[in-house]
């Protein structure tokens, strides 16, 4: 490289720098009359306990994709070599039909809330549950099939996912439940509707987020 | 529903004052108490690793010395030591004592948005505590599979803790997700929600920004480590085979089909290096804000701090496959991770360069947190340049898993973080206390700590390159290391009793300045951020006594031409601008 090209790169960069640096030390919240627009600056519009939930909404996501990718990559004959598909049990397809039900009924329970129906939204969110509780006992019974069958060894690691994954997913939906019967409770003791739209808005959420886990899971189990 | 913002609905009677000691001390629901039960709980087991890393040293200086140790012990102290000091210790010191305690009053918030998730935090930490320690007292003791746990040692027979030791420490680290997720939720939503009126993001301090970016950074990676704790106690007790390959175990089929090793290192190095940053970003945050006051000057460069912090989170995701450049892996891959392992080396860099340029021309004060402070960027900047050459895959080849990667993590993730943790123990104990850590006591803990450090691991390096391995009970003898080994590892361990006998003259200094402290007054750094303006030293339950502070500026205003004094407190108002109470009565005016 010649001196003069030398010389102008260094300028450039020495002025590209010094722009870089302005730029960055600049304090721009700092203008405009200071404090004086302090309404504007302000946190997000939505309740705390919402913004908790979808944090923990992206937890639960970040746990799940792991596993879908562990499940992935242990496929991989490259990582390990002995996976034996498996046929799921046919009742897993009635089981979806039920969690899509319980869905359904705790969207029913969310506009109910809404407009302060205390009767029907008892009666809504005890249809959510208890189709709730059926899709847990379906995932029992067809566990239990498998067994008898003999043919889900655990040392097989495609059935060992399975069990592994839908245990998780369970799991996921018992927690639910627990916050499900802490609101019936406070129905019970005389909760107006009304001030139970937040929890039972999340609540549907929720069932409806883990509806979607289901559903991707239960496309990976069925199409390896 | 019409949303009110959490500092717009302020009711300072709306958390009930906690009437027994019970309700104060013990279930208490108060960020502050939880930080100081997080804090000290964190202290004590750092205290028994720190124990345990004394019980290595002497083995290795004087091997055949000490017939309370033996090579399984050895393998078991080495295991419980580095997992104790980054997850029981860092993270939770770090986030559940400093997050707690500070995010609140830097954020001008009468405390965490849930106070009761808060306290079930502290006590779900503490049970994985319970559990961990545990470990030691169960048939064949702690397990000693390393702090990495990889299959298939971790669970064969052979290994220390194989039966009931690693099960434990899975069971604890599951434990201790969850109470993390039960804090990181609530410090996240504290941040985000709840910040007083005028506190916008970009005016929050830098150490808000550290253990805020760290907390996203937990929530996210500490699931790989659930998954991976899940499948390998699985692997254990019901013999399924997702991480153990077909193995031959003392001469028998273990009954394993055929697992993936691999698997597992992928998904504990994916949680395993957003958490060297999920330990290094509060500290980077905390740093710059003890340099920023100590020197009467601004953090230079506020917002490409901030960016850094961001920049370096969002990078932590992409570089994990690094710490498995032995593995076997694509020559393809080790060049993407290499890469990306030096990219996040530049926002790094501009962090250290920031530091350095805050401290220009400063008008320094050499108190005992900015000595801390400023040993920081030393021992950092010499585990990142090492860490530099681990990154390249022909580099790290010879010298993993030799002393070179003990002495560049060291540097890097141990004593850095330590003394930044010390500086803000200094720093921040008068706000907690009321009093002053006596000066005298710092000085010698700062250089006796800092001369140590450098003289356990800088020698540990060359010990590296001549190959000595990490993880070995005795070197024995072989054609590779000559005597002077021995020599250096005899001089380190002195260094090592040294540093480690200087801690308990911090710990007195602690229990001595709690009666015998100056008394410290509200503000005795003269510091700018929020945290220093309380109405009372230490703050009463709720903070801010009858009204929320309201922020008018960033936290570094200091040494301001044409101001009396040579800062400006967060909640002091810019010349001329309306007053608080006219301003609450038209809020949109003068807009
Ligand atoms: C004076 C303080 C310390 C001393 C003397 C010390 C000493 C040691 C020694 C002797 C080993 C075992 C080396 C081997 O045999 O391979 C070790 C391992 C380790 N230390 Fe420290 N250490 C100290 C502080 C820390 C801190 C603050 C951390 C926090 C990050 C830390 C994290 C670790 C880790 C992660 C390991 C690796 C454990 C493993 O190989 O599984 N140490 N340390
Ligand atoms: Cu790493």
């Amino acid at each position: 490289m010649n001196p003069i090209t030398l010389a102008i790169a260094l300028l450039c960069s020495v002025v590209v720098w010094g722009l870089i640096v302005r730029h960055l030390t600049a304090m721009p919240w700092e203008e405009a009359g200071g404090g004086s627009h302090l309404r504007d600056i302000q946190t997000v519009d939505l309740p705390a306990a919402k913004v908790a939930f979808y944090a923990l909404l992206g937890v639960i996501t970040s746990l799940f994709l792991l596993f879908f990718t562990a499940y992935n990559m242990r496929m991989n004959p490259s990582h390990g070599g002995d996976w034996h598909s498996v046929a799921e049990p046919g009742l897993l397809w009635l089981n979806t039909g039920l969690l899509i039900l319980s869905s359904v009924a705790m969207q029913w329970a969310r506009a109910l809330a809404k407009r302060d129906n205390q009767q029907k939204l008892l009666l809504a969110l005890i249809f959510g549950g208890l189709l709730t509780l059926a899709f847990l006992t379906g995932q029992m019974v067809a566990w239990g099939q498998m067994q008898a069958s003999g043919q889900y060894s655990l040392s097989n690691p495609a059935s060992a996912f399975f069990y592994l994954l839908t245990a998780v997913h369970g799991f996921h939906l018992i927690g639910g439940l627990v916050v499900w019967g802490l609101t019936l409770k406070k129905i019970k003791g005389g909760a107006s509707a009304q001030s139970l739209q937040l929890t039972v808005e999340l609540c549907s959420v929720y069932w409806h987020y883990l509806l979607v886990v289901w559903l991707m899971l239960f496309a990976i189990l069925v199409s390896t | 529903m019409v949303y009110t913002p959490i500092a717009d609905s302020d009711d300072p009677h709306a958390l009930h004052d906690p009437q027994s000691f019970i309700s104060k001390y013990v279930w208490s629901q108060d960020h502050k108490v939880i930080a100081i039960q997080y804090a000290l709980t964190a202290l004590s087991v750092g205290l028994l690793a720190l124990v345990l890393s004394g019980m290595m040293r002497l083995q290795l200086a004087f091997p055949e010395s000490f017939t309370f140790i033996n090579p399984s012990n050895y393998l078991q102290f080495v295991t419980m030591h580095g997992m104790i000091m980054v997850i029981y210790l860092l993270t939770a010191l770090f986030l559940g004592g400093f997050g707690n305690y500070l995010i609140p009053l830097m954020c001008g918030t009468r405390d965490m948005v849930f106070p009761y998730l808060n306290m079930l935090s502290y006590w779900v930490y503490l049970l994985s505590v319970l559990i961990l320690l545990a470990s030691f007292f169960v048939p064949g003791g702690a397990t000693g599979a390393g702090w990495t746990l990889y299959p298939p040692q971790a669970i064969m027979p052979g290994t220390p803790g194989a039966d009931y030791g690693i099960l434990l420490m899975l069971i604890s680290l599951g434990v201790f997700i969850i109470a993390f997720t039960m804090g990181g939720l609530n410090y996240v939503t504290t941040v985000l929600q709840a910040r007083c009126k005028g506190m916008s993001m970009m005016r929050m301090p830098l150490t808000v920004w550290g253990i805020f970016t760290a907390t996203i950074l937990g929530l996210l990676a500490f699931p790989a480590l659930l998954v991976s704790a899940i499948m390998m106690t699985l692997d254990k007790t019901l013999g399924t085979s997702f991480f153990m390959p077909a193995v031959l175990s003392m001469g028998a089929d273990a009954g394993y089909t055929g697992g993936s090793p691999i698997l597992f290192q992928h998904l504990f190095w994916f949680f395993g290096h957003p958490e060297v940053y999920i330990v290094a970003l509060p500290a980077f945050g905390m740093v710059s804000d003890v340099l920023s006051v100590h020197a009467r000057k601004a953090i230079f460069g506020y917002r490409m701090m901030v960016w850094a912090i961001v920049a370096i989170g969002a990078l932590s995701f992409v570089v994990w496959a690094h710490h498995m450049y032995v593995s076997g892996m694509n020559p393809y891959f080790g060049f993407f991770f290499a890469t990306t392992t030096l990219i996040i080396a530049i926002p790094t860099a501009i962090k250290v360069y920031n530091w350095v340029l805050t401290l220009w021309r400063g008008n320094i004060r050499f108190t005992v947190p900015m000595l801390f402070a400023i040993g920081f960027i030393f021992t950092f900047t010499h585990g990142g340049l090492t860490g530099l050459f681990l990154g390249n895959v022909t580099v790290d080849l010879p010298l993993s898993d030799t002393y070179f990667v003990v002495g560049h993590f060291h540097m890097v993730m141990g004593v850095s973080p330590v003394l930044v943790l010390f500086a803000a123990i200094y720093h921040w104990f008068p706000k907690v206390t009321g009093r002053l850590l006596n000066t005298t006591m710092g000085k010698w803990h700062f250089w006796l700590t800092f001369l140590g450090t450098y003289s356990i691991y800088l020698p540990m390096h060359y010990l590296g390159f001549l190959g000595v391995p990490r993880r070995y009970f005795a070197n024995g003898t072989s054609d590779f290391m000559p005597d002077s080994v021995q020599t250096i590892n005899i001089s380190i361990t002195v260094a090592a009793l040294i540093v480690a006998v200087v801690q308990l003259l911090f710990l007195f200094n602690l229990f001595w300045s709690l009666k015998h402290g100056e008394k410290a007054g509200s503000n005795p750094w003269e510091a700018a951020s929020l945290e220093w303006q309380t109405p009372d030293t230490p703050p009463k339950h709720g903070n801010w006594g009858a009204e929320l502070p309201v922020c008018h500026r960033w936290a570094y205003d200091y040494s301001v031409p044409g101001h009396a004094t040579d800062f400006i407190p967060q909640n002091e108002p810019h010349n001329g601008e309306d007053s608080l109470e006219e301003m609450s009565a038209h809020p949109e005016e003068d807009h």
